[in-house]
């Protein structure tokens, strides 16, 4: 009876990050248009597109191969399994231990390198750009995102989110420097993994200031759909990241009964509210970066990141 | 008996190799050679493996060979069954690679004779128990890949190479030499059980480390000592790359292991700061290298010293974690190390194998000629992917699995007492990420400038798919890396009685774990299930193509890429090798290789086109070894006049010689 409890609830977080996902990337760009000054698309036009995108057919370069034709799945496969491992409402998922939060990042390097080739299967110039400069970020973003692992798990004792989220719960965390350098080193490599001003910019249609959209050029149809989707779970992933390691309230324990999972799950929607409206803020705030300012905007954030981790290992109690 | 059996393998491949001579210039040489190589491997392989799995006692064996009053020793415990069973796998499928590969040989008899004997100097190297036995086939697996290395001798850059390596093998032959001399002592104890018995000094051991680290370090590709590495194995034809990068470098980190874990004694508190540092550096080091690389089997080289950096981390770490006690640790820094060499044999073969298929098919290996492979040989390029994607650490591949080794005994590195440690072992860990993270973009790089696009070249245009061989052998491979990354609870299990031996502890049993995870210290720390992400990512793939299938739209139509509207015919317009790193050259590049772009303009009237030119310099060559180069030649010039004298003058250099010795001797204590 348990088992199955424990896999309707791992069911229900699965469906829930995906159904949420297009819902916050709406949000986010309502709140953008709102600040300034726009009327903006409703919020769920996220979700009509991507079922209008869903019902058109697919117009495939003649030059595309059959890897351009899989790795919409694999990606959206990839992410999907990576978002449903993040503690959201309740810690100790039923297949919380099958993957830590090494093995999480490094499902997302997957996702990553699957799009960057398909960016240079149909052999355009756009695709190669799109893809080289993808990398380059990824570079650096990826040691950076080790670092705060590092950081994090020497602070809980644990790779693993349930225990790591856990451990920030409870009172034996308290206020650390480390902690702080490392929420600001995940913060700027959450802005870069998924494409946010200043690093790249979801809307852009300036050619030689896109990074993702250029990669995703060529795709369309139901393809550009699990595309798209796979980057708002991916949003939606680090949003989650952020709330159950930094905002660890209102995550229920793996033995809470209904009422208490209901208030979790209401803390967490609020959560990714709260994350979006910032996310918009700064957004709105700043302009987007030179391609080439960006190493020193990551290589910043590996710093701190690099930084945290040897404080940790000098003293227990930074 | 199974060390018998193994011993009596090697003796069969060398009647191959006498073989081959006398029968090389046959047309079913190719089949009859390899074959017979497959099948001595094979046996070979299973033999080790029934050792390896603990069923069968160490085992020594003295043969009347070598020197009269020694004799040759070999040995067979967890350690050398480990890497007997690397190098038996990769041979066994190199060889089955090799019949279809290999009839595309221009002049066979200058490869058959010699691939059998490799295959012999690679195995007795890690069954040898004594340091007489040890360094002659060392040597012999040496001299018998560098006529391996110079079988198309006619080009001028394989000539080069070959020099260079020469130069190198015997640098670390001279360096182990020593380290076995001073291992063995004045009363020259030669075989292990004597040197692992006879505790040396502190400074000797030192000594002994450092004569390792540079002897095995030469072999294995450690930066600095890699120069020869990126030259010699693209040199070789491809199921010799294979066996140079996957296996060769292996029986290096082997001996590497055999010296510093079993015999030089207990490790002082630096040794693995040093191990450490250089593992750090050569990971780097290495996936820059690559990065810059748009000869395909050049950048598969470079790689290797990549990989090889990873393994000395995970080597150094198990040394630092031994020095302080803590075994379990150190079981499982030791197990990380040991995994990867597996692993890399693996994908490493596999990638030589898929180049060597690229070659047959199109004649190239430069990748800005390459392209659009992928429409052309399918399967080899899907083969090529997965060991890309293993290479590359990506879950749930095998690659992945011994990073994450690693990592976790990175992370129980802060309870090390020593303050050197505390500094260095974040610093390597955050090298570790970053040389992983630049490897995928090499290989996003090295797959699609090769694989997809437009094709670049008639001769891409005009490939097709490679032979059987060659595509059973690569599937294998491409099988393992998948089987290696789902259930790498079988081979850490198989680990276990190596680190026993070694450092005094194992990780625990990995078979009995819920749903085949690994678990490396208790399942609240970390855990990881290769199975369980593998099943999850192919049923939420497969459910969402069929949803959106069944319930939304699977028509499809072709149509000229669009690329904002403005698609351009020619082939040239895609992205090449050298522009797809050039973002990674001017972030890294311009300090580690001094990167300069400049800009070859014509003169006003001529109707040259103007070029952009990368200037690029290899810093260790320039500060290491052209120092060396000019020193040695400038000592040639000098000494050139000795050739000259009279023979009294002669007579008189051998009576003082003589007289110098033996007033060494004389006051030696």
């Amino acid at each position: 009876m348990a088992v199955i409890a424990d896999f309707a609830v791992q069911g229900i977080e699965m469906l829930l990050v995906l159904l949420l996902a297009p819902l916050l990337t709406g949000f986010v760009r309502k709140v953008k248009a709102r600040l300034l000054r726009r009327q903006g698309p409703p919020v769920i036009q996220p979700y009509r597109d991507l079922i209008r995108l869903m019902r058109k057919e697919v117009v495939l370069a003649e030059s595309a191969s059959w890897l351009f034709r899989v790795v919409p799945y694999l990606i959206f496969a990839a992410t999907w399994v990576a978002a449903s491992l993040v503690p959201t409402f309740r810690t100790g998922l039923l297949f919380s231990w099958s993957a830590d939060l090494i093995a999480i990042i490094a499902l997302l390097g997957s996702a990553r390198f699957f799009l960057a080739l398909a960016g240079m299967d149909v052999g355009t110039s756009f695709g190669g750009i799109g893809s080289s400069r993808e990398v380059m970020i990824a570079s650096l973003a990826e040691p950076a995102m080790m670092m705060i692992v590092f950081t994090l798990a020497l602070i809980a004792g644990s790779t693993q989110l349930s225990t790591m989220a856990e451990f920030m719960a409870s009172p034996a965390v308290g206020l650390r420097v480390s902690l702080a350098l490392a929420l600001l080193a995940l913060i700027m490599v959450a802005i870069a993994e998924n494409g946010r001003i200043p690093i790249d910019n979801p809307a852009t249609h300036l050619e030689l200031t896109m990074v993702h959209e250029a990669m995703v050029l060529e795709y369309s149809g139901r393809h550009l759909a699990l595309i798209e989707l796979s980057a708002s779970l991916k949003l939606v992933l680090y949003v989650s990241l952020i709330a159950c390691l930094f905002m660890p309230w209102g995550l229920k324990p793996a033995d809470a009964g209904m009422p208490d999972l209901a208030f979790g799950v209401a803390a967490y929607i609020g959560k990714l509210a709260l994350g979006a409206f910032l996310l918009a803020v700064f957004e709105s705030s700043i302009a987007k970066m030179r391609v080439f300012r960006v190493p020193e905007f990551l290589g910043a954030a590996l710093m701190l990141g690099l930084l945290a981790t040897l404080l940790r290992f000098v003293s227990r109690s930074f | 008996m199974t060390l018998w059996i193994t011993l009596s393998c090697t003796a069969i491949l060398l009647l191959v190799a006498v073989f081959a001579v006398a029968a090389g210039r046959e047309a079913a040489a190719t089949y009859v050679v390899y074959g017979l190589c497959a099948l001595a491997a094979l046996t070979s392989l299973l033999a080790t493996l029934q050792h390896l799995l603990g069923l069968a006692p160490p085992a020594i064996v003295t043969l009347p060979l070598g020197i009269p009053w020694l004799g040759a020793h070999f040995r067979l415990d967890a350690l050398s069954a480990f890497f007997l069973a690397v190098v038996d796998l990769g041979a066994v499928t190199a060889s089955i690679f090799a019949m279809g590969y290999g009839r595309h040989e221009e002049a066979p008899l200058r490869v058959l004779p010699f691939f059998p004997a490799f295959l012999v100097g690679m195995s007795l190297v890690v069954l040898a128990d004594d340091a007489f036995t040890f360094l002659l086939s060392w040597e012999f697996m040496s001299l018998t890949s560098w006529a391996l290395v110079m079988s198309h001798h006619r080009l001028q850059e394989n000539i080069r190479a070959g020099y260079i390596y020469l130069v190198m093998a015997s640098f670390g032959t001279l360096m182990l030499l020593l380290a076995f001399g001073l291992l063995a002592g004045p009363e020259g104890h030669y075989t292990f059980a004597q040197i692992r018995a006879a505790h040396p000094t502190a400074g000797l051991a030192a000594l002994v480390l450092i004569l390792a680290l540079t002897g095995a370090g030469s072999k294995a590709g450690l930066v600095p000592l890699h120069v020869w590495l990126p030259l010699a194995h693209p040199a070789a034809p491809s199921h010799v790359s294979a066996l140079m990068s996957g296996v060769m470098t292996k029986i290096a980190v082997y001996g590497f292991v055999r010296i510093v874990f079993d015999l030089a004694g207990e490790p002082a508190w630096w040794w693995s700061m040093v191990v450490l540092a250089v593992g750090g550096f050569t990971a780097v080091m290495g996936v820059l290298y690559a990065l810059m690389q748009h000869d395909l089997k050049r950048l598969l080289a470079y790689h290797t010293v990549e990989n090889i950096g990873i393994i000395f981390i995970g080597l150094g770490l198990a040394l630092a974690f031994k020095t302080y006690g803590m075994a379990t640790a150190s079981a499982l820094a030791l197990t990380a190390g040991l995994l990867h060499v597996f692993n890399h044999s693996v994908f490493k073969s596999l990638l030589f194998f898929g180049a060597g298929a690229v070659l047959t098919a199109t004649g190239e290996r430069d990748m800005e000629h390459l392209g659009g492979l992928i429409h052309r040989m399918p399967q080899t390029a899907f083969v090529f992917l997965v060991g890309c994607a293993a290479i590359s650490a990506l879950p749930p591949l095998n690659g992945f699995v011994s990073e994450w080794l690693t990592f976790q005994a990175i992370l129980l590195s802060p309870q090390l007492p020593a303050w050197g440690l505390k500094l260095l072992v974040p610093t390597v860990g955050a090298l570790l990420a970053l040389s992983a993270a630049l490897a995928a973009a090499c290989f996003v790089k090295a797959f699609g400038v090769t694989f997809l696009g437009r094709a670049r070249t008639s001769a891409v245009q005009c490939a097709t798919e490679i032979d059987r061989f060659s595509l059973a052998a690569m599937y294998f491979f491409a099988a393992l890396c998948l089987v290696a990354g789902v259930l790498p609870g079988l081979f850490i299990d198989a680990l276990a009685p190596i680190s026993d031996a070694l450092v005094g502890a194992s990780m625990p049993s990995q078979i009995g774990t819920q749903w085949l995870s690994i678990v490396p210290i208790m399942a609240s720390r970390s855990s990881y299930d290769g199975l369980l992400v593998f099943l999850f990512m192919v049923l939420s793939g497969t459910f969402s193509a069929f949803a959106i299938h069944r319930l939304a739209s699977d028509r499809l139509r072709r149509a000229p890429a669009w690329d904002c509207g403005y698609p351009d015919a020619s082939p040239a317009t895609q992205y090449t090798a050298g522009s797809f790193a050039q973002p990674i050259r001017r972030v890294f590049g311009t300090v580690v290789f001094r990167a300069r772009e400049h800009v070859d303009m014509p003169a006003p009237g001529s109707m040259q086109p103007a070029r952009l030119v990368v200037d690029l310099r290899d810093l260790i060559w320039d500060a290491l070894y052209v120092p060396i180069a000019l020193a040695v030649g400038y000592a040639a010039d000098r000494l050139n006049r000795l050739q000259f004298l009279t023979i009294r003058q002669f007579l008189s250099l051998v009576f003082a010689a003589l007289v110098i010795l033996l007033l060494v001797l004389a006051i030696w204590p």
